[in-house]
């Protein structure tokens, strides 16, 4: 006969906060808690302490003074007697600019050298073997200033191009000049346009945005649509058919001729560069500090993007080649239809901290001069108003909403593309 | 049978493959020339090397190495009938220039002391790097070694490495002494709070007493003379050293059970990971001593290799994460089921297994911390890169770009390449056929 006793019970006794692990994490866990709080009670009473000894209480007054400095490379009209918080929102913009720029060229050279890299053909593999020891080796802040040399000391001067027989001249016929003032392109001008939408009054924020672009995209949109439209009947009738009509001209047309259309009704035509004087006046100019730093940081990037592209590609296994070729495929086919769609699904999370780090690279622009929201708002503003930390509490703050924001939204294209398993 | 005429009796004599499938043509068949368009990459490239080289190789090969300034590179260059703004290097800036790239302003007299200390690191690091070829009680010299390493560079007087090595000394002793009389916890508790009051509050006293008693020192040298790859260096050194231990601590508090320690953790590492390094940078120059007592003020040099030890080991903690995540979820179990507690599981089981799954992105994190030691010249410290600046101010030197820029690039290269294949060994070697 067995006889059934409770097992003891135990009274909580003080000691058992440390012995018994069912209550030590919360130990553990509270006194973290404690120690993080005191810390941070300590750090911000030290800051209180010592911004009250220098008399710098924390406010954002400052902003709405007037930045009087100049800031030469910018997407939007700013004056020096505009305000520090429209100063900050052009270099917000600006390094915007530059990171999307840059993170389309990298892509496109990375992805080129890591399917490269992999070639059959030695000298090819070789030359970018070499092409990515050498820029992931060395750091980009010399790459970003080695440019910049290059683009100075090498190319000519805009009165090269003067004279009966110049030194240098405009490329594409005539209508970009690369001088080491910076490269001057063509602008885009309706003769007869629409207009422009301004937002936010005349707020730091105010923000022009044209009607043209605005109606172009619409075209163009509408004419995407329609052009996948046609795809999609297209494959239906080829589903219960067999034969697939022939439709690229439709698609072609019903993208391009409204877009001709709306382009001739309103005018459109390029405002090209002319030498005046001693400089170009007329197209748009891209300053050599943003042309440098978009290129070292798209060349730099690159090379780390080859190399996940390259690790991509060979983590397909050889029995997808192989099963690829037994249908019948070529291998640009191979790559394209069969290798590179499932590589994508290796390479998108390291390409994604890559965007990251080229954003966050791009804050190098201080080294040469260009505008971003590191030189304007952790910059010139910074030592102006003597606010450091003000500013540098809102600039991490703006670095780290933007990263976020990238990775949030890469993140959701990772998992819209991720093999969808069981 | 006679009638079957053709029928061989004996073997025919293996025939020579064609020429074109052997030798250096076969190989060139294949690698260089196997269709049309792989010839026409192959005609480019070649092109495009030649135009390279062709270039290049006339500019370095350039007998300018005495020269003392770019007029007289360019006079020699004139005699030599080479004319032309890239008629030739002017090697005579490195050549003058080098030590100052190598040591920024450090007293010359006493280079003996970085070249002592780097001589010794590699002695320290022997041990760890080359485990198998190395006797293992150098080990002892390589734990001693983070007292000797700032003393050398830094000078002064050597109780102040002295006292933060009793510290330790004092702790272990409390430690063992706690932990055999009453219990392993306390010990650690114990043992902790001796070395840290020790530190805090006795150590100054104690320099100063032993300072005056017995004088024993090198002459001292002050931070802002630290310059050149001497500053890279020991600013990647100590980033890469503190960061991995705290990187360790990092991914195993974002890693564990306990909720509030894992989103301190988690939200350490995602702050540090958003902003770029120059900010933090920024923090180090100018706010961290508002965050301090009202006072305090330390070196510049300092609170760089705080803020780029943290932001090192931010991304330490993360790359060390990835290995913990890659052990298979029978590693953690098995360890539990030998009975063995958190601590010791991790020591001798899960830890030497997923570092050596991170290596490659441990040492790419320490390649990128070393080269974001550059950044530094952002906020006025004299790297490389701030002394090459400063050294096309002169009047000797002004207008030398490419070799000033050329050299610069070449160490880091040096540098960087060798950590990389020296992580490429290490993954050989640590190979055990399975993960």
């Amino acid at each position: 006969m067995t006889t059934l006793t409770d097992p003891p019970k135990e009274q909580f006794r003080l000691s058992m906060l440390l012995y018994d692990t069912r209550y030590r994490s919360a130990t553990i866990q509270v006194i973290a808690l404690i120690g993080f709080m005191l810390l941070a009670a300590w750090i911000i009473s030290n800051t209180i302490n010592n911004l009250a000894d220098l008399g710098k209480p924390v406010e954002f007054g400052f902003f709405f003074e007037p930045a009087s400095y100049d800031i030469n490379q910018r997407l939007l009209e700013y004056t020096s007697r505009d305000t520090h918080l429209r100063a900050a929102f052009v270099g917000l913009l600006n390094t915007l600019l530059v990171a999307a720029l840059g993170c389309v060229t990298a892509t496109i050279l990375g992805v080129i050298i890591g399917v490269l890299r992999l070639s059959h053909n030695w000298i090819i593999a070789r030359l970018m073997t070499v092409y990515v020891e050498m820029f992931r080796n060395v750091p980009v802040l010399l790459w970003i200033v080695f440019i910049m040399a290059i683009l100075i000391e090498t190319l000519p001067a805009p009165r090269a191009f003067r004279g009966e027989n110049p030194e240098a001249s405009m490329m594409l016929a005539d209508s970009v000049a690369v001088t080491n003032r910076g490269v001057y392109i063509p602008e885009f001008l309706f003769s007869n346009g629409l207009g422009d939408i301004h937002l936010f009054g005349q707020s730091s924020m105010r923000f022009d945005v044209s009607l043209d672009l605005i109606a172009f995209l619409v075209v163009l949109g509408a004419g995407i649509w329609v052009s996948k439209w046609i795809k999609r009947r297209a494959d239906g009738i080829q589903e219960m058919t067999g034969d697939r009509p022939v439709t690229w001209w439709q698609r072609l047309a019903v993208i391009v001729v409204p877009v001709a259309i709306l382009l001739y009704a309103l005018g459109f035509h390029l405002g090209y560069p002319e030498l005046k004087g001693f400089n170009f006046s007329g197209g748009t100019h891209l300053r050599n500090s943003l042309i440098a730093l978009w290129l070292a940081l798209s060349l730099y990037t690159a090379a780390f993007i080859a190399e996940i592209v390259r690790a991509g590609i060979m983590a397909i296994s050889k029995g997808q080649t192989e099963a690829a070729s037994a249908l019948g495929l070529r291998s640009n086919k191979i790559m394209s239809l069969v290798v590179l769609p499932q590589a994508l699904r290796v390479i998108i999370p390291p390409l994604i901290s890559n965007y990251l780090n080229l954003t966050k690279n791009s804050s190098l622009a201080i080294a040469v001069g260009y505008m971003d929201i590191t030189g304007t708002l952790g910059g010139i503003t910074m030592n102006q108003t003597g606010r450091e930390l003000e500013c540098v509490l809102l600039l991490m703050l703006v670095y780290l909403t933007i990263s976020l924001s990238i990775s949030a939204v890469m993140n959701w294209y990772n998992e819209s593309v991720k093999l969808k398993e069981r | 049978m006679s009638d079957i005429g053709y029928v061989r009796t004996e073997m025919l004599a293996e025939k020579e493959p064609p020429a074109s499938e052997v030798g250096v043509l076969g190989w060139m068949r294949h690698n260089l020339f196997s269709n049309w368009f792989n010839s026409i990459l192959t005609i480019l490239a070649l092109y495009f090397v030649f135009k390279i080289l062709a270039s290049l190789v006339p500019w370095i090969w350039s007998p300018t190495w005495n020269a003392t300034s770019l007029a007289e590179c360019r006079e020699i260059l004139h005699a030599l009938g080479r004319e032309g703004h890239y008629a030739g290097a002017c090697w005579g800036v490195i050549h003058e220039r080098w030590i100052q790239l190598i040591f920024g302003f450090y007293p010359s007299e006493l280079y003996w002391r970085p070249i002592l200390a780097f001589i010794l690191l590699g002695v320290a690091l022997a041990p760890v790097l080359f485990s198998d070829k190395v006797p293992s009680k150098v080990l002892i010299f390589s734990a001693l070694y983070p007292f000797i390493f700032p003393w050398l560079l830094w000078g002064g007087t050597i109780w102040g490495s002295l006292s933060a090595l009793l510290g330790f000394v004092l702790g272990w002793v409390v430690y063992t002494a706690v932990s055999k009389a009453m219990s392993n916890l306390l010990g650690i508790i114990l043992g902790v709070l001796a070395a840290v009051i020790w530190w805090l509050v006795i150590s100054g006293y104690f320099v100063g007493a032993m300072d005056s008693i017995a004088p024993i020192g090198i002459e001292a040298v002050e931070s802002r003379k630290f310059g050149g790859f001497l500053l890279s260096i020991v600013i990647g050194v100590v980033a890469i050293s503190c960061s991995l231990p705290l990187g360790i601590v990092l991914a195993l508090g974002r890693q564990s059970d306990l909720m509030i320690v894992k989103y301190l953790c988690v939200g350490f590492i995602e702050f540090i990971r958003g902003v770029p390094l120059i900010t933090l940078l920024f923090v180090a120059s100018t706010l961290l001593n508002l965050f301090l007592p009202p006072g305090t003020n330390f070196d510049i040099v300092l609170r760089v290799f705080i803020m780029v030890t943290l932001f090192a080991a931010a991304y330490m903690a993360e790359v060390i994460r990835g290995g913990l995540a890659a052990l298979p979820r029978g590693q953690y179990e098995g360890a539990d089921s030998l009975g063995l507690n958190y601590w010791q599981a991790q020591r001798l089981i899960i830890m030497p297994q997923a570092l050596k799954i991170s290596i490659p992105g441990i040492v790419s994190t320490f390649i990128g911390v070393f080269k974001d030691t550059t950044l530094v010249s952002v906020i006025g410290l004299f790297d490389p890169l701030n002394l090459s600046t400063a050294i096309r101010a002169t009047t000797e030197w002004n207008g030398i770009v490419w070799e000033l820029y050329g050299f610069i690039a070449l160490l880091f290269f040096v540098f960087c390449f060798s950590m990389s294949r020296y992580s490429m060994y290490l993954e050989r070697k640590l190979h055990t056929g399975h993960r």
